[in-house]
């Protein structure tokens, strides 16, 4: 799938030379375990427990690398964020009942953010389910809604068949989470049934071929549109269509705007890039989306925070709309062209069959305008308090090009996402979807062993955000990965009080974090570097250290704890009145 | 830190130019021609689906969970060894119907599924309860819609029903009368009428012949 190389992994530090490397099949766990291998699995991220203990019996003898995570929502959002830098899934292993409950979270992440991942959860022996048995959970029960689809392993002889099919199957046409839940007798019981060649289910083969009569209608309509604007979402990046997409942009030169996955998908110093629309995006790009009259809208599902008021959304433009989903289409926002198949692939039918390019040149030229009409800044007084925007530009400015983003969510997320010059995909590694607090250091584990060596990982995480997956700096330094976390502290779930100071009359109720604790500390406590910064004088050297270290660093930013996200479409208005200050709410 | 005080510019919301375009609730695109909201209507969904445990559940919880009005589930087997036929009235405006078959297509023990033109023939079956003490009533009532008595005593009567939903509907106020102490109704089940596929790409087959799976082209 992806074109970037795997990191190559360590040898189990237990296995010594003589020991054979390759697992033969014996039973229902090495079986799994040679499935995953057929598959080209080389990391995965899990705990141990009762249930689950065969199959990682099987690993002790396999070169895949497995990474013990503090908490199994650990190792789901790693796996998660490994897909998303690797483009093959990622997978993550958790004993039954709460080891698998704790991946919920994570794999419900990944269904949200359409993401590729496979889930391992041990189950009690299958004579014992439905029984209340120590640390039984309907695993497939709870999961069914938040995966793709769900296995049950009933027999040793097919479970590696099994589990190769959930790989397939989760990155299979629109990616998603897929899960099998493996009972302990079979995974323990014998047979030397070789799994075969992974493959999707028949019944779940998508159409990546796009039909002759939607692609001729959707060309159709680009050609006579004088205002049109390209929305690349989520499912151009995972769907690995950035270069195509980004050359019928500049061919026909139309102007893009994104949506928050679909960030990188065009580069955001690009001329006809607009950056991101919704709820914090860029004004222009939210003045485009209000006056489009053709909105081409590539592998996205129109979320309400993309939306706003479905009433006046785009409410001038005939949609186009390419996905490979055809529940997609037509769920939220009414496609009058639907072109379902691979986006790649769609677009370039799409192209073909053009004759001409839209005569947009006034509209290029008025989104140009509106780039400077409303230009994304902030209030930077001369002295302290720090701004947390700055902190961010600071840290895009002394980071590589293609550094690798995960963040927490909140107000720092907007930031990261706003202040921060993405040019390539699979760079901005963010919960989206669900909105997860916590996501953003485990996804920089997971990032990190995705990434090539010589790859810059920064998350950027909210004081609240961070501490609710802490733990997981254990691994960080265990595994010394060179992580750089930046937190921005504004010792408040600081998302939630620009809400209350919004909508509830500033009743601060339950969003106070002054008791936060020293992060620099607890960073060095855990075996890893930190710092606190005050000020913008600390801001350059704060940063130069921490990314010289070659380990986990954590830096504490103590920023401005009033400042406040903007611009802003309040839930549900209109994406055209976003406002630039608290008083045009 | 110099220019202080800068920030976001640009007119305020009502300064801008706003289009008077709207969509509706469906996000269907306001324009002069087609400015109604679709009223929800009672249609028949067919699915073919693999036969394996939890299949009921997941298209229930699909349903529920994405808040589609089912009226009646009916499941079975179907000629084909492995399949089943999953049989689902819901009340839905167009696009929800078009979301439901869409959706359902995604799970993987679906296999095909398709809507039922009106002619299609439908059946329900019912068995109703009634008090025993007009026993010759309740015999020519269940004759006049040509149902069967299952179970007679002094106490109770129980009768079967089967037919299209009116009928059941008329048959269970005629015996209103009687006082109904139970009923059971199995919800709707339906065929495409004559040749007609009933779901898209179905092949028939007779017990002991299955046919493969057919591969969903969704
Ligand atoms: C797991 C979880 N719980 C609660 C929320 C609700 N929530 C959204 S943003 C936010 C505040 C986040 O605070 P922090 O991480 O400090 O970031 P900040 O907004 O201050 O940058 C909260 C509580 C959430 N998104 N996720």
């Amino acid at each position: 799938m992806s074109e970037r190389t795997a990191t190559t992994t360590d040898p189990n530090p237990t296995t010594t030379p003589d020991e054979p490397t390759e697992t033969e099949v014996t039973s229902g766990s090495t079986a799994v375990v040679r499935a995953l291998e057929n598959a080209g699995v080389d990391t995965a991220f899990g705990v141990q427990g009762g249930a689950i203990m065969p199959i990682y019996d099987a690993l002790y003898h396999s070169d895949i690398r497995h990474v013990t995570m503090a908490h199994e929502q650990g190792a789901s959002h790693a796996a998660d964020a490994y897909g998303v830098v690797h483009g093959d899934p990622g997978v993550c292993l958790a004993t039954s009942g709460p080891g698998a409950t704790n991946l919920v979270t994570g794999i419900a992440d990944a269904n949200m953010d359409s993401d590729a991942m496979l889930a391992l959860t041990g189950q009690v022996p299958s004579d014992m389910v439905g029984s209340d048995a120590f640390q039984e959970t309907d695993t497939t029960g709870v999961t069914a809604p938040i995966t793709k689809h769900n296995y049950f392993a009933t027999s040793p002889d097919t479970v590696g068949d099994t589990v190769g099919e959930a790989f397939a199957l989760a990155a299979e046409g629109r990616p998603g989470p897929t899960l099998v839940d493996l009972p302990k007798d079979v995974s323990l019981g014998e047979t030397d049934r070789e799994p075969g060649p992974g493959k999707a289910p028949e019944t779940c083969r998508p159409r990546t071929e796009p039909d002759d009569a939607e692609v001729e209608a959707a060309a159709r309509a680009i050609e006579r549109a004088e205002k049109p604007l390209l929305l690349f979402g989520g499912g151009v990046v995972k769907g690995d269509a950035t270069d195509v997409a980004r050359q019928f942009a500049t061919e026909h030169q139309i102007p893009v705007v994104t949506t928050m996955p679909g960030i990188g998908a065009m580069p955001e110093d690009h001329e006809l890039c607009l950056s991101w629309a919704g709820m914090h995006g860029t004004g222009y790009a939210n003045m485009a989306i209000t006056h489009t009259d053709c909105l081409i809208a590539i592998g996205t599902r129109f979320d309400d925070r993309l939306t706003g008021g479905i009433d006046t959304f785009a409410p001038e433009a005939a949609v186009v709309h390419i996905d490979i989903d055809p529940a997609e289409i037509s769920k939220n926002i009414h496609a009058d062209y639907p072109v379902v198949g691979d986006a790649g692939r769609a677009i370039e039918r799409v192209d073909a069959e053009m004759t001409a390019s839209p005569d947009a040149r006034e509209w290029v030229e008025q989104c140009q305008a509106w780039t400077d009409e409303y230009p994304m800044d902030y209030a930077a007084p001369d002295n302290e308090p720090l701004k947390p925007q700055f902190v961010v530009e600071a840290l895009d400015e002394a980071t590589p090009d293609e550094t690798i983003v995960t963040s927490g969510v909140g107000q720092h997320q907007m930031w990261a996402a706003q202040y921060w010059t993405f040019r390539e995909p699979r760079r901005w590694v963010s919960s989206h979807g669900l909105g997860t607090m916590g996501y953003g250091l485990p996804a920089a584990i997971g990032a990190r062993l995705a990434a090539d060596d010589d790859e810059t990982v920064v998350c950027v995480d909210g004081d609240a955000s961070f501490l609710m997956t802490i733990q997981e700096l254990s691994v960080a330094v265990r595994e010394n990965l060179d992580i750089t976390v930046a937190i921005l502290n504004n010792e408040y779930i600081g998302m939630v009080r620009q809400w209350q100071d919004a909508f509830f009359e500033g009743r601060r109720m339950a969003a106070g974090y002054e008791w936060c604790p020293q992060f620099d500390k607890l960073a060095e406590a855990f075996g890893a570097r930190g710092w606190t910064v005050n000020s913008y004088e600390e801001v350059p050297d704060a940063i130069e250290e921490a990314l010289a270290y070659d380990g986990p660093s954590v830096i504490d930013f103590h920023v401005d704890p009033a400042e406040n996200v903007y611009p802003m479409v309040s839930s549900g208005g209109a994406n055209g009145k976003f406002a630039l200050t608290e008083d045009q709410l | 830190m110099s220019d202080s005080q800068r920030g976001l510019q640009g007119p305020a919301p009502e300064e801008r130019p706003h289009p008077d375009g709207r969509r509706n609730a469906q996000g269907i695109r306001i324009d002069p021609e087609a400015e109604s909201e679709h009223e929800p209507r009672r249609t028949v969904l067919s699915a073919i689906v693999e036969h394996e445990p939890g299949v009921l559940s997941r298209v229930a919880g699909l349903a529920a969970r994405r808040q589609f009005n089912i009226e009646s589930l009916t499941v079975g087997p179907t000629t084909v060894d492995g399949h089943a036929r999953i049989t689902m009235v819901v009340e839905e405006p167009d696009p929800g119907i078009d979301q439901i078959e869409k959706q359902l297509a995604k799970l993987k023990p679906v296999i095909s599924i398709g809507e039922l033109d009106d002619d299609a023939v439908r059946a329900e079956l019912v068995l109703l309860k009634v008090r025993g003490e007009e026993p010759d009533k309740v015999h020519a009532i269940t004759e006049m819609y040509d149902g069967q008595t299952l179970d007679a005593g002094p106490e109770t009567i129980t009768v079967q029903l089967t037919g299209d939903e009116h009928k059941i509907d008329d048959a269970v106020d005629a015996f209103r009368r009687f006082g109904i102490i139970e009923i059971a109704r199995t919800g709707q089940t339906a065929l495409a009428h004559g040749a007609k596929k009933t779901v898209p790409g179905e092949e028939p087959a007779t017990s002991g012949e299955p046919t493969k799976p057919t591969p969903n082209t969704k």
